[in-house]
């Protein structure tokens, strides 16, 4: 009796350690993060594009990012949501036989698995064939692709969950198929949607790698879809491998910036979902 | 609005549907088929089996050996997972069997949240972090290190997949009935051992399939990693040697590569092995979440 209560006691012991170690591993980065970044804040590293180059130049700050990441972000998020809500919706079995829509939802789940390096590489040669060069157009092509799979897989689970009841009275209204889509379905399903949408622009604007070759740096703002585009992730990668420390406080404040949007942007994917939902019947 | 406009958008709409749905598999096997054909030119030119095994890896003279890339993301990822895996069923287990719903929800919150940092920031951790902290234990052990090794990529990557693999976990555990665990408790075994002997029997597949997925997930994994791990084209013989990963590789070389022949070839079948290895991956845990009831896309 004493040997399996010692079991217990021992395995709760180390579930409570491992918990606690998980938790303040995790809270150390953003504790340290937060400390590194806001020690580099200031108003010109918000406002100001860096002076001087964004490597070697030790003044100015991260407006370039900032601005080059909403940019490729709200481009890609809208093309990715054109692209997405058709597929979402028909992937329902209304539109698309039994088949067809699990083979298309395992090769959903394989490109939501395949890493971003790879979309870059991917993205680079279909650049190179269709004669682009690293630019926001290119970034937001590659970044498109990446939040496709998010996005649709994120919506096909929302729009399945809606009740079929509410379709079949729809339908004996005398609807058509897409008429209760839009009516019934796209309103049951708008919260779920909504923090698809939400979750995909924060995978995306955290993504460095698949950007890496597409989009490119540069230490201006973009005036043209074919300009070169600087962007958070990176200006945290190139700016901290500098040994100037001035430049390395602004990979800091831009590390800090994107964590920043995207735990706002986690945090509002959720309230939103919670929020819209009071209006759904379950 | 009269019958026949309405049967032609309902006809229009189910077309283009049906037409999206046949371009995102379109989408899949245009990427996968892509990277096959660049890789094509090496795999002509070059065996196979030279290609994956041989060590030598000089571009300018046309020998392009990815064993060591292969061996590091092997062995970055081996050392995640070992760290990882405990853990994780570790608070996996505490949240959903220990832990009252309150403090579960809150504690998925912050999970899922973390899982959403972006990996230059995990880097960014490491490089500030980690890696002094491995180059002090080196040093505490009188090994040469600058720090920047197969250990600190092996960390960093450990805690990045952390709230992943947590959160698919505490799902998988969800699935399993409360009635199995009354049962066993009420037949007088402790709560430890109705863990042991019913939750973790029940729930093994898909918790397997959680770590599988955890996986694929550090395998592709590229900045962070690329950060703190050293990036040097040899075998490591120590964890604080440095490595040098294929998703690394990609990212560090791809821009500059179209005056070398052969090498974008080369750099495509890195890309394309990373991407079969993730695939297996993802359809093995796929398959098993299936059987479990759950969804397999997370």
């Amino acid at each position: 009796m004493n040997a399996r209560k010692a079991e217990e006691n021992l395995f709760k012991l180390l579930m409570l350690v491992s918990l606690l170690f998980v938790l303040a591993s995790l809270a150390g980065i953003v504790a340290v993060i937060a400390v590194k970044g806001m020690s580099a804040m200031s108003l010109s590293m918000i406002l100001d594009t860096p002076r001087g180059g964004y490597y070697l130049g030790k003044e100015g700050g991260v407006a370039n990012a900032i601005v080059g990441s909403l940019y490729l972000v709200s481009g890609s998020t809208i093309m990715a949501l054109i692209i997405s809500l058709p597929v979402a919706f028909g992937l329902q079995r209304e539109y698309t036989g039994k088949r067809l829509a699990d083979l298309s939802r395992l090769v959903l789940d394989i490109l939501w698995g395949t890493p971003s390096i790879v979309y870059g590489a991917f993205g680079f040669v279909v650049m190179v064939y269709l004669g682009i060069r690293a630019s926001l157009l290119g970034g937001i092509i590659v970044l498109t692709l990446l939040m496709i799979p998010i996005m649709i897989r994120a919506m096909d689970e929302a729009i399945r969950m809606v009740r079929h009841e509410l379709k079949e009275i729809s339908y004996a209204l005398g609807t058509t198929r897409i008429e209760t889509t839009v009516a019934v379905v796209l309103r049951q399903a708008l919260p779920g949607i909504c923090t698809a949408v939400v979750l995909a622009f924060g995978r995306g604007i955290g993504d460095a790698a698949s950007i890496l070759f597409t989009a490119g740096y540069t230490d201006t703002i973009p005036t043209s879809l074919l300009d070169p585009v600087a962007s958070l992730p990176l200006a945290v990668f190139f700016q901290v491998s500098t040994p100037i420390p001035e430049v390395q406080a602004r990979a800091y404040a831009s590390a800090l910036i994107l964590l920043f949007i995207v735990v706002i942007v986690n945090i509002l994917a959720r309230l939103l979902g919670w929020r819209l939902s009071r209006n759904i019947v379950k | 609005m009269d019958t026949s406009r309405r049967r032609l958008k309902d006809t229009f709409a189910r077309i283009s549907m049906r037409a999206s749905v046949l371009f995102i598999n379109v989408l899949g096997l245009a990427i996968f088929c892509g990277l096959l054909v660049k890789a094509g030119p090496i795999l002509a030119r070059v065996p196979l089996v030279e290609l994956l095994f041989s060590t030598s890896w000089h571009p300018m003279k046309g020998s392009f050996g990815l064993f060591p890339f292969i061996v590091g993301t092997a062995e970055v990822t081996l050392i995640a997972m070992l760290i990882s895996i405990p853990l994780c069923l570790l608070c996996a287990i505490y949240l959903t069997e220990y832990v009252g719903r309150r403090s579960r929800e809150a504690a998925r919150f912050i999970i899922d949240i973390l899982a959403g940092i972006p990996s230059v920031i995990y880097g960014l951790f490491g490089v500030l972090v980690i890696v002094p902290v491995v180059r002090a234990i080196g040093e505490s052990m009188d090994v040469q290190t600058t720090g920047y090794s197969l250990l600190a990529g092996g960390l960093i990557l450990a805690i990045m997949v952390i709230p992943f693999i947590i959160s698919i976990s505490l799902e998988v555990l969800r699935m399993v009935p409360g009635e199995d665990r009354e049962s066993a408790l009420a037949l007088g075994a402790t709560k430890w051992e109705t863990i042991k002997h019913v939750v973790l029997r029940k729930a093994y597949r898909g918790l397997l399939a959680s770590v599988v997925l955890g996986f694929a997930r550090a395998f592709g994994e590229t900045m962070a990693v690329l950060m703190v791990v050293g990036n040097v084209a040899e075998v490591p013989s120590s964890v604080f040697d440095p490595a040098y990963p294929l998703p690394a590789l990609i990212a560090n070389n791809y821009g500059e590569v179209m005056s070398i022949p052969l090498y974008d070839s080369a750099l495509m079948t890195a890309a394309f092995i990373l991407m079969s290895m993730v695939a297996g991956f993802s359809l093995t845990a796929h398959y098993a979440l299936q059987r479990i009831g759950l969804q397999g896309h997370r």
